[in-house]
């Protein structure tokens, strides 16, 4: 085998197998590269034809004259944005609910999956089915709500907070990775050095989890930043809404907003009104999307880290 | 079975002990690894006390006040208290005409979403695979992969202006082509169309990056002999690739169908419109409508303690047929 594999070498060298490669290998790979191309064509020019909406100004927009490139520059939308009050409320809720979100459900996961990873934790096992079991079969939306009613949290702050706190999926993700990358050495040495089994946690685990941590906080950031159903469901106080419940009434819903006074004044805040949604969509993603270089490379991460147990 | 021997009831796989002995000194045993766990782990039990309280109080306890499926739930009286009728509530749901289209809309739009979000993540991922490692792969990655961090809101937005009669770019480019404006999110047929490409277009990346790492997973000698044996690119995909990423392809496909009945709630909602209800209106948004807005909790109930228990079975039968023909289930 390897003889056959050095005489072959010998016979066209590395670097000409590449350039040798057979005519009907070669069409595929063109064709294979032009169907991406195609396929980040699909991906890429929605989102092209959003931002350059949102930078066009409103005549151009309603005239539907926007193509992939801002018509007239306008960023009238944006000062729009940064002036209306509700909008800027929404924001710092979802700031709020992404901070706390975040803090309240790594905290729980990690207290949860860390004892899970333990060999030596008993009852890890009819636990961790307990968990995967809510995965399978779910108590469902009403039941849910009464329970969430019941203990109080209707229309508070908690309500996005807490009935969501943890993911079975990241308790997965996380319980792989301490019992993947923590040796039980470590743990026997804690032992013998007397570490209670919160120091262990506290001194030897969890500064060896740092990858694990961010791949948590972005999970659950990226979650709470994006959801509205919870909000749609438990929140009737518009002070407490998320920025996604505003975006759905302003963007979906059509709520009207504020009359104008003069007929060319009311035309240009119809106008206005499209264009506003190109930027509403735009500034909602920003924090998202200033984030993405890491989300990228944590997220790829952890879908690798879970994937190891399936 | 004996006390001594009993064969393990599994595979023993790494995180857990070979099979025990049965009958009274397996008990014993068992007794005294839970002292000594205790013993060992009493700040983990606390610790993990507060996940398993929440896990019960907001996973478990709405699992079990699914009993008002059966009743006539009274907020006075609560879930307990409330009147037994028996399966009076699924009769009604069972006999009202609009049952038949729920279930049609969603098991058709479920399977539509399966049918289009499996193979195509594959091919990206296969695609993605062949070109090698240089900027143009990289880009398309990083590219396919944002949309999944877009918020369904934000997508719906993005879906209503694009395809807006009036300034959408769709129908300006249609116009072009002396196509009519149509007004695509009032047209019930073009519903599961639009939900379920436009999912495609959010999640196809970011599954992609699953059957990736599956692909690089592969041993790089099976490619060298497969090449030395002389086959193609194609020949490869089909004979080292495929088999390779199989196993992950039917975790995925499980899954997939396990969500089936369990199909987004958040985007169908947004979606909806007056015009195209016939087609946009599944169990997930009647459940809402029944139960928060017409406040009628037991027949909400019924509908999704329904709509649960035909997911969990469909998991379970996919599951079992997964097994049986790949010999790869959820569950080894």
């Amino acid at each position: 085998m390897t003889t056959m594999l050095t005489s072959k070498l010998r016979r066209t060298g590395p670097a000409a197998s590449k350039v040798r490669e057979p005519l009907g290998d070669r069409l595929v790979l063109i064709v294979v590269r032009l169907m991406l191309l195609v396929v980040l064509a699909i991906v890429l020019l929605p989102l092209i034809y959003i931002v350059a909406s949102s930078l066009s100004s409103p005549a151009a927009v309603n005239a539907g004259r926007v193509r992939f490139w801002p018509v007239e520059f306008s960023l009238e939308a944006y000062q729009t944005i940064l002036n209306n009050a509700e909008i800027l409320q929404g924001y710092y809720n979802s700031l709020i609910y992404a901070a706390a979100g975040t803090v309240i459900s790594v905290t729980l996961t990690v207290a949860i999956a860390y004892p899970l990873s333990r060999k030596s934790f008993y009852g890890r096992n009819v636990l961790m089915t307990l968990l995967i079991f809510t995965m399978l079969f779910s108590g469902g939306l009403i039941p849910t709500y009464m329970v969430v009613q019941d203990v109080g949290l209707l229309d508070t702050r908690w309500a996005l907070l807490i009935p969501n706190a943890i993911g079975v999926w990241q308790v997965i993700i996380a319980r792989t990775f301490f019992a993947n990358s923590i040796p039980d050495e470590l743990y026997e040495a804690a032992m013998l050095d007397g570490a209670s089994g919160m120091r262990t946690l506290r001194s030897v685990v969890l500064p060896l989890s740092k990858p694990l941590l961010a791949v948590l906080a972005l999970m659950y950031t990226v979650y709470q930043w994006n959801t509205y159903f919870d909000a749609l469901v438990y929140l009737k106080d518009p002070d407490l809404f998320p920025l996604q419940i505003v975006l759905r009434n302003i963007l979906i819903l059509n709520t009207p907003r504020t009359g104008a006074v003069d007929l060319a004044q009311q035309m240009h805040q119809i106008q206005l009104a499209n264009v506003l949604r190109y930027a509403l969509i735009v500034v909602s993603s920003l924090p998202v999307l200033m984030m993405y270089p890491f989300i990228a490379r944590h997220f790829t991460k952890g879908a690798m880290v879970g994937a190891v147990k399936g | 079975m004996s006390a001594t021997t009993s064969p393990p009831l599994r595979s023993p796989s790494a995180n857990e002990d070979p099979a025990r002995p049965a009958g009274p000194a397996h008990r014993r045993r068992r007794w005294s690894e839970a002292r000594k766990s205790w013993r060992l782990h009493w700040q983990l039990y606390l610790l993990v006390s507060v996940p398993v309280a929440y896990f019960i109080v907001f996973k478990y306890i709405p699992m079990a006040f699914n009993v008002i499926a059966f009743k006539d739930y009274s907020p006075v009286l609560g879930p307990w208290a409330s009147e037994w009728v028996g399966l009076e509530n699924f009769e009604r749901l069972f006999s009202n005409p609009v049952f038949v289209d729920l279930l049609t809309n969603t098991f058709l739009l479920s399977f539509y979403v399966v049918l289009a979000s499996f193979p195509i993540p594959i091919l990206l991922a296969l695609a993605l695979n062949e070109i090698g490692n240089g900027w143009f792969k990289r880009t398309v990655q990083m590219v396919t992969y944002a949309p999944y961090f877009i918020s369904t809101v934000v997508v719906v937005s993005m879906i209503i202006l694009v395809l807006s009669p009036r300034i959408g770019i769709v129908n300006q480019v249609l116009a072009l082509f002396g196509v009519a404006p149509v007004d695509f999110l009032g047209e019930p047929d073009a519903f599961r169309h639009i939900y379920v490409w436009s999912d495609v277009w959010q999640t196809a990346g970011y599954a992609a990056v699953i059957y990736l790492a599956a692909l690089a997973g592969i041993d790089p000698a099976l490619h060298e002999a497969a090449k030395i044996d002389g086959a193609s690119r194609l020949q490869r995909i089909r004979y080292v690739d495929l088999p390779g990423i199989m196993p992950t392809a039917v975790i995925m496909l499980i899954l997939g169908v396990g969500n089936m009945m369990a199909i987004g709630f958040e985007k169908a909602y947004l979606l909806q419109n007056n015009l195209n209800l016939a087609q946009s209106e599944i169990i997930p948004t009647y459940v809402y409508k029944t139960g928060l807005i017409n406040a009628d909790f037991s027949m909400a109930a019924a509908v999704g303690l329904f709509n649960s228990v035909v997911n969990l079975c469909l998991l379970l039968v996919v599951n079992f047929a997964a097994k049986r023909v790949t010999g790869r289930g959820l569950w080894r």
